[in-house]
């Protein structure tokens, strides 16, 4: 949910609860000063009625309301002491509207001439149904009339607030460590917007220097560790040379030399392997992976002919990607590699290649492998002296450098398809 | 033929320095990047090995400075970084090949040999031992004045052997040379042997006046017979 339409719909609940609370409370204020108002009328016009009855004695001749507003009746002494001020809500016939209506009445007594007279004044009363009916269609338009304004209040003001976060969530989205752009200046006199725009300025700084920092030491490692090994590897090499050695003797060397071998291929693959993951692979071209295919399967032809295994290329489609040439290389070399090795006499190692996709078959185990675990780095079916167990892994890594998919199924042989989109 | 080989690492300079002697070739040396720009700017060399991490300066700094003094000394840039970014640099400056380290020294001599031969010969020669000829520009190979018919793999094993004659060439070296990087991982470089077999046969049936040996499981060797 977005901020602006969240604070809308948290303010829309809000009034939903507040705006009755405050009208109940507004509705019973102003029907007791209704009647207290209506009161001081009936009051004011007993006054001026019992004035009246002290000069005009018609007055005592009204005894029903008819079109007036006061009745007075005679009653007797005994009733009089009982009788005080009463207000009362009763109903009354209105003609006008044809049924009963509520109106307010006065009930009194006054003496003149020693005689005792009930005098009832009423006022027409508020219909309270009408009342809250009113109150309840001014309230719902309030309602929405405030709902309304907090909507648009929200889209222009907020929206116009908002724009440096949301330009600087922009930028931040589309950011690349290995090709990082300065931020634009904020240009926002809101102070937590400028807050942030210096805190994040100051995070991707130390990003940017801890990223090649890394770099740097990638390269660093491997500097440091490819020249020891390399001095090693020359010096065995020279000492064999030399000629003085018996045969177990250059036996033991040749173990030596083939574990350093070793351990400088996995220091390459390990290398590599960051570098793809630290996106140093920069500048893309279209590959054919027809052409890759085809001097792959050459250059491997000896090594599969000695392992009894026959190598057969399908060409379904012309196959393209864009990528960087090298990485496409090592990708279909791991592959192709790694479908060899994993394999037994006899066996079978197909590359397919389509529009858009690849395939690698091989023969090999009879069962499944994991296909979670087979991308993994380090995982090994079984445990093989040369394999370096990062072949699939760095597959995987430049599948995931530009976004293709990868996948593994078992279908009476190993398929591993590569899909380029 | 004289040799500079300018690398920081002692141990390395004096392993390489060692090997190229035994090749008869006039080896010097330099550690640091003065006394490269000293040696350079003095001497010519038919071939320089150069590393690019030196104390006191970079190594392209080196080959520019060759360059500008307009010196076509053969230039093998040695480097561990084995980046894409060196190697362009680098060529792009003018260095005649680069080879990123861990290398055989197998292949150094290979590369050595070929820059040398490069810039003494213009590039179109032969190398012959015994009565076998190879003749590098058309890729063919003669015993004796008559045709070797090779493919395209046995010619580039035998031509290998040739130029590392008397050397030993371990089957990583032989496997990396001819089928390229790519083939590093393999599980083993076994089926070299039956690329060797092969390639005796066609040699001793075509009385070629050389052998290639087996060292121990480690390599081959080519002796003139």
């Amino acid at each position: 949910m977005k901020l602006l339409n969240y604070t809308t719909a948290f303010f829309a609940a809000i009034l939903l609860v507040i705006i009755p609370i405050w009208a109940a409370i507004f509705y019973y204020s102003m029907l007791a000063e209704i009647y207290d108002s209506m009161d001081d009328g009936l009051d004011n016009q007993k006054l001026l009625v019992i004035q009246k009855a002290r000069t005009d004695s018609t007055v005592f001749r009204r005894t029903s309301f008819e079109e007036g507003d006061y009745t007075i009746r005679e009653i007797p002494f005994q009733l009089a002491g009982q009788v005080h001020d009463q207000y009362i809500d009763t109903l009354m016939y209105m003609r006008n509207e044809d049924e009963f209506e509520p109106v307010r009445m006065l009930q009194t007594v006054f003496t003149q001439n020693n005689r005792y007279y009930e005098l009832k004044v009423i006022t027409s009363m508020v219909e309270e149904d009408d009342l809250i009916q009113q109150l309840l269609y001014s309230l719902l338009w309030l309602y929405l009339g405030l709902v309304a304004s907090i909507l648009v209040l929200n889209n222009v003001l907020l929206r116009r607030i908002w724009r440096p976060f949301n330009k600087l969530l922009k930028r931040l989205k589309t950011f690349r460590l290995e090709a990082p752009e300065p931020l634009p200046p904020a240009n926002t006199r809101i102070e937590e917007f400028n807050l942030l725009h210096t805190t994040v300025q100051k995070l991707l700084k130390t990003n940017i220097a801890a990223y090649n920092s890394q770099k740097q030491f990638i390269e660093n490692a491997a500097h440091e560790l490819q020249t020891p090994l390399a001095i090693c590897h020359n010096k065995l090499e020279m000492f064999i040379e030399k000629n003085e050695l018996t045969g177990p003797q250059l036996q033991q060397l040749a173990g030596i030399i083939n574990n350093l071998e070793r351990a400088s291929r996995l220091n390459h693959s390990l290398l590599l392997l960051s570098r793809i993951e630290n996106q140093q692979f920069e500048g893309a071209q279209k590959v054919s992976f027809n052409d890759l295919a085809r001097q792959l399967l050459d250059d491997f032809s000896e090594q599969a002919a000695y392992k009894e295994v026959t190598l057969h290329l399908q060409e379904e489609a012309p196959c393209t990607a864009t990528m960087h040439p090298d990485l496409a290389s090592v990708l279909l070399t791991n592959l192709v590699k790694n479908a060899i090795v994993h394999n037994h006499p006899h066996g079978l190692v197909q590359v397919v290649l389509r529009k858009g996709a690849l395939e690698v078959h091989n023969t090999g185990a009879a069962t499944p492998l994991d296909a979670e675990k087979i991308f993994t780095r380090f995982y090994k079916e079984q445990a093989s002296n040369t394999s370096t167990g990062l072949g699939l892994a760095i597959v995987k890594a430049i599948a995931e450098l530009y976004g293709f998919t990868l996948q593994y199924r078992y279908e009476q042989k190993h398929i591993i398809a590569l899909r380029f989109s | 033929m004289k040799i500079l080989v300018i690398e920081d690492e002692e141990e390395l300079l004096h392993t390489i320095a060692g090997s190229l002697q035994m090749e008869h070739y006039v080896v010097e040396t330099a550690s640091d990047y003065h006394t490269a720009l000293e040696k350079t700017g003095v001497y010519e060399y038919d071939c320089i090995l150069l590393d690019i991490g030196l104390p006191g300066g970079s190594g392209l700094q080196v080959l520019e400075a060759l360059k500008k003094d307009n010196k076509s000394d053969g230039v093998i840039i040695i480097s561990a970084r084995n980046s894409v970014d060196d190697r362009i640099a680098g060529l792009n400056l003018g260095a005649d090949d680069y080879l990123p380290k861990p290398f055989h020294l197998a292949e150094l001599h290979a590369r050595v040999r070929s820059v040398v031969r490069r810039r003494r010969f213009g590039g179109s020669n032969t190398l012959t031992v015994g009565n076998v000829t190879a003749q590098l520009e058309q890729r063919t190979v003669s015993v004796g004045g008559e045709d070797l018919a090779l493919n395209r793999k046995e010619f580039d094993i035998l031509l290998y052997l040739l130029t590392n004659k008397d050397r030993l060439v371990t089957k990583t070296a032989m496997a990396e040379h001819v089928w390229g990087d790519r083939i590093d991982e393999a599980d083993s470089y076994e089926f070299i042997y039956s690329q060797i077999k092969n390639l005796r046969k066609k040699l001793k049936d075509s009385n070629a006046q050389i052998e290639v040996q087996a060292i121990y499981g480690i390599g081959y060797k080519l002796t003139e017979l």
